[in-house]
């Protein structure tokens, strides 16, 4: 089990890192969109919530893993819907820039 | 293959579409479909979750995300560009909040199977709830301090501050002991069960009085920063339930938090420690050092100033939240049209703090038709003032203010600024001389280069295009 524990870890601090390589990419005008983007991923315990539900063989059990579902459900949802709403109004103007 | 390798190869997949989503966010040409990749990875994790268990009854489990799926969409259709900070805000609580749940119902479920619960499970089951609590309960506050429901003032009170690390070590202590009596295996559920919800309740009450004394000034940094809690709270729930597609998108959302509030921070001069405990707002000193008599603030009007726009080459505008509040990102947007057409070059500079969360400004003048390649961040428009005509400040002002460089005993001294007092011609638009969130005079408006255009930002705009349009 420690093995198990081990290996999440490895995958945590590798995943962390990567995000920083990654996100510090993202320039500031689409920091708003990265936020809500963003948010929209950590819905991703939606997967967890479902394990809990299925997993359950009890009313208490039931009631916490739906809930979850619930919440887990607008924030994944509600988050790539209005990331989306959002980065349709970025345009790029009819000239290029110039620099 | 069996079916759990297929399930994990599915799960990798779906981490594989968030990290090139997140990548394709670093154009605003590519990063629609990077969210739809993100959504899309999405949808084959949850998918294949159902496929995989052998659900028996699907009816609770569709209730849930049924009602999850209305909610979020019609929050995500009606909120206005402006309020996003507090949809932001909602959604960074309500993911804490399902990660709770998850500790929780695993939490549940091993105590009322009285199995042996390792140190392992029992400590990413304690941080799980721990993290998921204090964030719903926290962005909840933030939510109200946006949205005006909770005072906005930065309260700074001796009670809380010692209040906050005597709940941290309490809800240290709870999660340490209930592990112990786990990992024994000689605890019931009736015994532990009241030890959960104190901790469950100490959580609570410790997101609130973590965000509470916070002044509005600063929700840019605590919106950032919870929601770097929301991803390492689904990291945690990851680790609870060891599942990898949890752990990678956790850490992805928590690293994107951290770099945001990390930015932020930075903006505002500030360090994460001096946000979080030093109610900024309360200390401001008041606006009478160095005092304003004997310095002659010049005015202007529509007509004096359509001329020195009209006539100029560059056009520089800073747009800062006073804008947003007027409701004025139209008439500015038809006001650089004008220009334009004039053969204006015309550029806005983003001050990262210009909205109220991370990136705000942008969302705004983009939904106000702005082309994105007329949006510049602070560091690659910083240089270009000086070769500047105008410098139209619309709605902002501590960003603006040169004391952050030249007044070493300011509070605000530090703050990275935009160098509108470089630009060879300043147009400040604003009501009066009335100091702004940090509660400094700006010495901007006194410089002989400056001209106060007195006026709410949306009548001062409008005005300034008909002038144009007349001459």
């Amino acid at each position: 089990m420690i093995e198990g524990l081990l290996v999440s870890l490895f995958v945590f601090v590798l995943a962390v890192l990567l995000g920083f390589e990654v996100i510090s990419k993202v320039p500031p005008i689409l920091h708003t969109p990265l936020m809500s983007g963003s948010n929209a991923i950590s819905g991703i315990v939606l997967i967890g919530a479902l394990v809990v539900v299925v997993r359950s063989d009890s009313v208490i059990g039931d009631s916490l893993g739906i809930g979850a579902v619930a919440l887990a459900t607008i924030n994944v949802v509600g988050g790539f819907m209005v990331t989306d709403r959002m980065l349709q109004l970025f345009r790029r103007g009819p000239d290029r820039p110039s620099q | 293959m069996t079916l759990i390798n297929v399930v994990n190869l599915a799960y990798l997949l779906a981490a594989v579409l968030f990290i090139i989503g997140l990548k394709r966010l670093s154009s605003p040409a590519t990063a629609r479909s990077g969210n739809r990749m993100g959504a899309t990875g999405m949808l084959i994790a949850v998918v294949v979750t159902l496929l995989d268990r052998e659900v028996l009854d699907y009816t609770q489990i569709a209730g849930g995300v049924i009602v999850g799926a209305i909610v979020g969409a019609t929050l995500a259709r009606t909120i206005k560009m402006t309020a996003m900070p507090q949809m932001v805000a909602i959604f960074n609580g309500l993911g804490g909040g399902a990660s709770a749940l998850v500790a929780s119902g695993e939490f549940h479920k091993l105590t009322s199977d009285a199995a042996d619960v390792g140190t392992d499970v029992g400590v990413t089951i304690m941080l799980g709830t721990f993290i998921g609590a204090v964030t719903f309960s926290g962005s909840f506050i933030a939510f109200g301090k946006l949205q005006d429901i909770v005072t906005g003032r930065a309260i700074s009170s001796p009670i809380i501050k010692t209040l906050n690390p005597i709940l941290f070590l309490t809800a240290l202590g709870l999660g340490g002991f209930m592990v112990v009596l786990l990992a024994e295996g000689s605890a019931s559920m009736s015994e532990v069960m009241p030890l959960f919800l104190a901790l469950v309740v100490v959580s609570l009450a410790l997101g609130i009085l973590l965000v509470m004394p916070i002044g509005g000034a600063d929700m840019p940094v605590v919106i950032a920063l919870l929601n770097s809690y929301s991803g390492l709270a689904a990291a945690a729930a990851g680790f609870v339930l060891d599942n990898m597609v949890l752990i990678i998108s956790g850490s992805l959302v928590g690293a994107s938090g951290f770099i945001l509030t990390r930015i932020m921070c930075i903006a505002m001069n500030r360090s994460i420690w001096n946000v979080m405990f030093g109610a900024f707002g309360a200390q401001a000193t008041g606006p009478d050092q160095a005092g304003a008599e004997g310095r002659q603030a010049q005015s202007t009007t529509a007509e004096d100033s359509s001329i020195v726009l009209a006539y100029a080459k560059s056009v520089i505008f800073v747009p800062g939240y006073g804008l947003a509040a007027a409701q004025a990102q139209h008439q500015v947007k038809e006001l650089a049209d004008l220009l334009q057409s004039k053969g204006v070059e015309v550029r806005h500079a983003i001050h990262p703090v210009a909205g109220r969360m991370p990136g705000h400004m942008n969302v705004l003048l983009a939904e106000a038709d702005v082309p994105y390649d007329q949006l510049f961040a602070m560091e690659d428009i910083n240089d270009d003032f000086d070769r500047t005509d105008v410098a139209v400040v619309v709605g902002a002002n501590d960003v603006t203010n040169p004391v952050s460089r030249d007044v070493p005993d300011s509070p605000i001294y530090g703050m990275p600024i935009l160098n509108v007092d470089r630009a060879r011609n300043i147009i400040f638009i604003k009501r009066s001389l009335s100091p702004g969130f940090a509660g400094i005079d700006n010495p901007l408006f006194y410089n002989p280069k400056t001209r106060m255009y007195f006026a709410d930002a949306r009548r001062a705009l409008t005005d300034l295009v008909n002038a144009i349009k007349e001459l």
